[in-house]
């Protein structure tokens, strides 16, 4: 088994609307993949299908080597699943939550305690372990949501949009708690709509867009596949920015883009900058920042799927 | 081999849920629903002071009224209040398994390796657990206000075990509801608006004898009416064996009705 985690050609509509269209995915062990994608491109219905909620309407999937359907005990045994939304019963206590999932996986009265002191410690909620879940703040829930997945010590863990929601110092919180994770060994998939969350955590990224995988590789494999770097222009006097949008069409032939006082363009040949700092200084206009870099996910994603990652789909994301 | 299939060597992994832990699990689910009561006191106070009001307030403004005293409504009505009160209680169900449901509590269980059927008989046992206790409360609180069973402990167990047997009946109408239904509030919606016209269009809470004809009529069709004699029969004394068969039929339609059909959801949920 090279793969813990492994599907082929995953089909799921509903009725009109295809969630998943013939999607393949590979996930060595020990590595974490980022399925990155926005609202309603089938990032849920895959991990609900990986994780045994659902089945499909065509293609087969498998996590450790035990098929999802026809195995669907064993693989549930060896998973831990963190929903899109915090999935704890909110009139229990932080303890209560997690002794309750111990229990149910076995563990003896005392061994479910001792499991629920441990991963309240390591997720720093061991103060609030004594109060009912409905006062917990969204980044509380969401660790002690992780913590309930890990009760069972999965070795393949699906997180899914395990950010979404929460505020920047929470989310930092968060991929640090992923990160030791993978420390552990633990095989992970992670969803996300954010280009950054995927560029910080995953070790290789599938992007999703309307059920299909439309490019696969890592972080910096993807940011090559567009064959382009950016070119950014700044000039120091706001007035001249149409002049450098002027400058950089003509030797581009190509229409840039202008956002927060600067001129962004795709470039294929590096010659370009030469020759834009030739033209303006010409024209004696004087760039206060002229930088050419790799394109970030962001413009992958914009150059592969046509729109921005976060710009609303035109369908949501169909939950059953 | 790779390091994968040492670390997880097939046979290292059950293949189903054995009968011992499936008990287990349920047992757990069940205390689950239960340990809730303790950080949640409105839930109990909603549990027993909803029946209590009730019963104050018609005991003392409709039963001089109704029956020319109150001691004589009360002990005519006690029986009636418990059966409205086992039915609206049954729709906890809906409204427990539905909130797990749009919280996302019911996918977590799912995934985890325990019987299918755990969460369900957990929720459904606990809810039982609920219904005992609001029947003793109000029967409790009905004898400090002069209520008196005027059969025998065999016809408090037994009006106990019949509403039990009604309720659990019932709950698979109720799994189906929760299961269906978008949110909790609707779950609440569709209770109140079917069991209120049944309750008030019974016997449980006034003699039918005074409605019009058409309306007696209904009331006599109504498994409401049946049941409400039924434990007025066993508790204060009447007809018995003719209320509760016709009870218990009624409640082994509701089963053969819901039960698949509540199943069937399940089964495309699990």
């Amino acid at each position: 088994m090279r793969y813990a985690i492994q599907a082929e050609g995953l089909v799921k509509h509903y009725g009109e609307t295809k969630a998943l269209d013939g999607v393949d995915l590979a996930v060595p062990p020990g590595r974490l993949l980022g399925v990155l994608g926005p609202n309603g491109a089938g990032k849920t219905t895959a991990v609900r299908i990986l994780a045994t909620l659902l089945s499909p309407d065509a293609g087969s999937a498998s996590v450790l080597g035990f098929d999802v359907l026809r195995q669907a005990h064993q693989v549930r045994s060896l998973i831990g699943l963190t929903g899109q939304y915090a999935a704890v019963d909110e009139m229990l206590t932080g303890v209560e939550n997690l002794v309750m999932i111990g229990r149910l996986l076995g563990l003896s009265r005392s061994e479910s305690r001792q499991r629920a002191k441990a991963l309240l410690e390591r997720f720093d909620l061991a103060d609030a372990g004594g109060r009912a879940t409905k006062t917990y703040s969204g980044g509380m829930r969401r660790r002690l949501d992780l913590a309930a997945s890990l009760v069972g010590r999965p070795q393949v863990l699906f997180l899914d949009e395990p950010t979404t929601g929460l505020d920047p110092r929470s989310r930092t919180e968060l991929w640090g708690v992923v990160r030791g994770l993978m420390a552990d060994g633990v095989t992970v998939l992670l969803t996300t709509q954010y280009l950054e969350e995927a560029d910080q955590l995953a070790d290789d990224i599938v992007v999703f867009d309307h059920g299909r995988v439309i490019a696969s590789g890592t972080s910096d494999e993807l940011k090559a596949t567009t064959g382009a770097q950016v070119l950014e222009v700044r000039p120091l006097d706001a007035q001249q920015l149409e002049l450098v949008a002027k400058v950089v069409t003509d030797v581009i032939d190509e229409e840039p883009e202008l956002s927060g006082g600067k001129v962004t363009a795709a470039v294929y040949d590096p010659a370009v900058v030469p020759a834009v700092v030739r033209r303006l200084d010409d024209l004696g206009v004087v760039a206060s920042e002229l930088t050419l870099r790799k394109s970030s996910l962001d413009e992958v994603f914009l150059s592969l799927t046509g729109h921005r990652a976060e710009e609303p789909a035109d369908q949501e994301e169909v939950l059953v | 081999m790779t390091a994968v299939t040492t670390l997880v060597p097939p046979s290292a992994v059950s293949r189903r849920v054995g009968l011992g832990a499936t008990i287990q699990q349920t047992f757990t689910l069940a205390w689950r629903s239960l340990v809730q009561i303790k950080h949640n006191p409105w839930e109990l106070l909603d549990l027993s002071i909803q029946p209590i009001m009730f019963l104050l307030l018609f005991t003392y403004v409709f039963g001089g009224a109704i029956s020319g005293s109150t001691g004589d409504y009360l002990q005519f009505a006690l029986p009636g209040l418990l059966v409205q009160n086992a039915l609206f209680y049954t729709l906890s169900t809906a409204i427990g398994l539905n909130t797990d449901i749009t919280k996302g509590v019911f996918d977590r269980l799912r995934s985890l390796p325990i019987a299918r059927v755990a969460p369900l008989a957990g929720r459904i046992i606990a809810d039982t657990f609920k219904q005992v206790w609001a029947f003793a409360l109000l029967v409790g609180f009905g004898m400090v206000l002069g209520f008196r069973v005027t059969t025998s402990v065999a016809g408090l167990v037994g009006a106990l075990a019949l509403l039990v047997v009604v309720a659990l009946a019932m709950s698979w109408m109720s799994v189906l509801i929760g299961l269906k239904a978008s949110n909790p509030e609707k779950v609440q919606m569709i209770a109140f608006s079917a069991m209120m016209p049944l309750t008030f269009t019974s016997s449980a809470l006034v003699p039918s004898d005074t409605f019009p004809g058409w309306l007696k009529a209904w009331s006599d069709v109504n498994p409401v009416t049946h049941l409400a004699d039924a434990i007025r029969g066993l508790l204060i004394g009447g007809e018995v064996a003719d209320p509760a068969l016709v009870s218990l039929l009624w409640s082994a339609g509701f089963v053969l009705v819901f039960a698949p059909l509540a199943i069937r959801v399940f089964r495309k949920h699990v």
